[in-house]
């Protein structure tokens, strides 16, 4: 058996329309689940990032990587396990008010677990705690004995440890490229 | 001078400006403004309707196949566009570059299951290149242009536009048409590291077992001739895959023959004792490779290939050179030394001799009386040719046995659905091919079972008064899945006999000849008759529905591990 982990890959791409759907049907034909997926532009102008978490091997993952970057619009695709970036999910918990006002206790989950309260109102409190995926879980266990209403994660979301930024390298090689062409 | 056009108008200017002659498509409701437009430009663009859309896209793979040209097809929306989606899959998986226009429901309609709607890009995304919807008419000439770059450079392949009905009325003001030669997200030809091509050719030069495998790259790229010349230099045997197959002449001394299920036997032995093999062009498709784990075991691996996803896909490389395959061989030639393998040739000549001499010799000889050999048809006529057509196949025994046996002497002479196998598609693919290349001969090799998938198509034949010489090899069965039913199912023929119609009074409606050949002493009458035709002509063939293709190499099978008839195969340590 060939040893399956947490892979995240990082998509770079034009901001065209459809791009999410060239990603995922490499991934759906292959039959990996996405467990994540989040997408938001980058510090450079016009291209985007899709961040797509799964659990594989990491030759399967590299042939999805080939096959992602195959797409016209992509940039680059770059395969990370988790050591290997900075990387972040937020939760959101709803709970009702009331167990807010009745449980002392809750309050100091809360702070232990670095979590902060981002609304009330009279009838529910909205808790939000970015974190890992364990770190969100953690306070889902604890949160569950004061009635959660509602509890969502967003997908991860990462930045590499690598001290060169591949992409822009990339896109200022190819835009000497595109300049020579023209001259 | 300012003009103000439609966006119809512009995709026929953008056509013209792309140099497109032919056109295959078939009108429907949401494109029928284009198709108004192309009645004013009917002298440049010449459009072909074809009987079915998938005829339509069959036949511009067989156009881009003969020429090297990207195929242009045009279809409605909804059902127009669905039935192209096989010809899409076909032209993805080998590399034939198409740019198909697609009517679509107008934009304020979009989403709403209206009346012909389907979500064309989304259901052509997993298998096509590239596929984009114009939002507005001014986006055409540089959507067509795209679309024509990304066709027809680094790896070819099949792109959709996607055009809504209010697109093609809307005006725009024209300005010019610019080819586009350049997408920064896209490298249409990644050159060969100087490094890596002298890595490439140490490795060569030292082989003892050198081997090469040439695939459809090769030709896609017109690098036969460097092909044939590193070939002769190292004295390298060349083996090619089904689409590499006229990158060298059939009778090259260095072309020893196919690979695969049911290729040559020495190509798939030498594959298997090879020391180096140099793979270009081609991407080690499972029926090439068979039992991965036990495939080319001694042997060091150089990969080259344009399509970067491909290299690792089923085997791991020794190397991987990411390069287009007439920049990698031309910077390879200079760096091959002159060189002699004489063992390592004799020992590849003896299997070809043994292979002759054990399979081929039976299955060319005249049948007599009797119901023919797919063989001895295939080769009678290759004969009566003299090797300079165009051979179109369909997908099945008729089409193994036609690649094993048809000879060609000059590039682009071999048009087949690899990748995918896709029955009926030979039809109008040799109707695109003739179209393509009107000076050629073209024979079309298919099955009774694959001609009724498409025999349509005659229709085209008829309206356009084309020459393509068509052999049904008609055994009554779908015969590769008897073979399979026969060697692998106890012989349970499930739903594989066929009760066929009268195929020549079928082309005489379309006022097609036509003869029955019911045993081989009328074969070479009616083989003349054929070619001395100035117009189409339809051989229906009685075939042994006995007859099976081989060699084989049974699915899951080390490829050297060949089976030569139902019971024997041939001993894979064989020492020569």
């Amino acid at each position: 058996m060939k040893e399956k982990k947490p892979y995240t890959l990082a998509v770079f791409s034009e901001n065209t329309v459809g791009i999410l759907n060239l990603i995922s049907i490499v991934y759906t034909r292959r039959s990996i689940s996405v467990q994540s997926i989040s997408a938001s532009p980058t510090a450079i102008p016009g291209i985007y990032k899709t961040t797509v978490l799964s659990h594989s091997d990491r030759e399967t993952m590299e042939k999805v990587v080939a096959q992602i970057e195959k797409a016209i619009y992509v940039v680059k695709a770059f395969l990370f396990t988790d050591d290997e970036i900075v990387h972040q999910e937020v939760a959101l918990y709803k709970v009702p008010t009331v167990k807010l006002m009745d449980e002392p206790e809750l309050e100091h989950i809360i702070r232990t677990h670095n979590a902060r309260i981002l609304e009330i109102t009279q009838d529910f409190t909205v808790i939000e705690k970015t974190g890992h995926t364990d770190e969100t879980e953690a306070l889902f266990r604890e949160l569950q004995k004061y009635d959660i209403r509602q509890f969502v994660r967003s997908g991860r979301v990462c930045v590499t440890k690598d001290p060169i930024e591949h992409v822009t390298v990339y896109l200022e090689n190819r835009d000497k490229i595109n300049k020579n062409k023209k001259i | 001078m300012e003009e103000i056009i439609t966006g119809g108008e512009a995709l026929m200017r953008c056509l013209e400006c792309e140099g497109v002659d032919y056109l295959f498509g078939y009108p429907g409701g949401t494109i029928m403004p284009v198709y108004d437009k192309l009645y004013d430009h009917q002298t440049t663009l010449k459009h072909i309707l074809t009987r079915h859309e998938q005829g339509a896209i069959h036949a511009a793979e067989g156009y881009a196949r003969a020429t090297g040209k990207t195929g242009v097809v045009f279809a409605t929306s909804g059902p127009g566009a669905t039935n192209l989606v096989t010809g899409i899959a076909d032209a993805r998986m080998d590399s034939t570059p198409l740019v198909i226009i697609a009517g679509q429901v107008s934009i304020n309609v979009l989403g709403s299951d209206a009346f012909q709607e389907t979500d064309f890009i989304d259901i052509t995304n997993p298998i096509s290149k590239w596929g984009f919807m114009a939002r507005k008419a001014e986006d055409i000439p540089d959507l067509i242009a795209r679309a024509f770059f990304i066709a027809n450079s680094g790896r070819p392949g099949p792109v959709i536009i996607d055009m809504p009905r209010n697109v093609q009325v809307e005006t725009m003001k024209w300005e010019g048409y610019k080819k586009c030669n350049f997408i920064r997200t896209y490298i249409e030809r990644p050159m060969p590291v100087e490094k890596d091509i002298e890595s490439a050719a140490e490795l060569l030069n030292s082989a003892s077992r050198p081997l090469i495998l040439a695939g459809h790259g090769v030709t896609i790229a017109g690098a036969e001739r460097e092909l044939g010349e590193i070939a002769e230099k190292g004295d390298i045997p060349v083996a090619t895959t089904i689409h590499g197959l006229s990158a060298l002449p059939t009778d090259h001394p260095k072309h020893i023959g196919m690979l695969g299920m049911h290729g040559n036997m020495g190509p798939n032995i030498a594959t298997n004792r090879a020391d180096v093999i140099f793979a270009i062009g081609m991407r080690f498709d499972d029926r090439v490779v068979g039992k991965v784990s036990d495939y080319a075991p001694d042997a060091k691996i150089i990969h080259v290939d344009i399509d970067a996803s491909e290299m690792g896909r089923t085997i791991n490389p020794y190397m991987t050179i990411h390069a287009d395959a007439a920049d990698a061989l031309k910077a390879l030639l200079p760096k091959i030394k002159r060189n002699n393998h004489p063992e390592w040739i004799k020992f590849i000549s003896e299997l070809q001799r043994i292979e002759y001499e054990k399979v081929v010799k039976y299955q060319r000889a005249p049948s007599g009386d009797n119901p023919m050999k797919m063989a001895e048809v295939v080769n009678k006529v290759s004969e009566m040719v003299n090797c300079d057509a165009i051979l179109v196949t369909d997908v099945g025994q008729n089409q193994m046995t036609a690649v094993r046996n048809f000879k060609m002497t000059s590039p682009r002479s071999v048009i087949t659905s690899g990748g995918l196998g896709t029955m009926g598609f030979g039809l109008p693919a040799a109707i695109g091919a003739k179209f393509g290349r009107p000076e050629r001969t073209i024979c079309l090799f298919c099955g009774d079972g694959g001609f009724q998938m498409t025999e349509q198509e005659l229709g085209t034949i008829m309206e356009y008064g084309l020459d393509v010489k068509i052999v049904i090899l008609n055994n009554n069965y779908l015969g590769n899945v008897r073979q399979w039913q026969k060697l692998f199912f106890k012989a349970r023929y499930s739903q594989t006999p066929m009760l066929n119609p009268d195929f020549v009074a079928i082309g005489k409606a379309y006022g097609i000849e036509g003869e029955d050949v019911a045993s081989a002493n009328e074969l070479p009458g009616a083989i003349d008759r054929m070619l001395k035709s100035e117009r189409s002509y339809l051989l229906n063939v009685n075939i042994d529905p006995e007859d099976m293709v081989f060699p084989m190499v049974c699915p899951g099978d080390p490829i050297d591990r060949i089976m030569l008839n139902e019971t024997e195969y041939l001993d894979s340590n064989i020492e020569l």
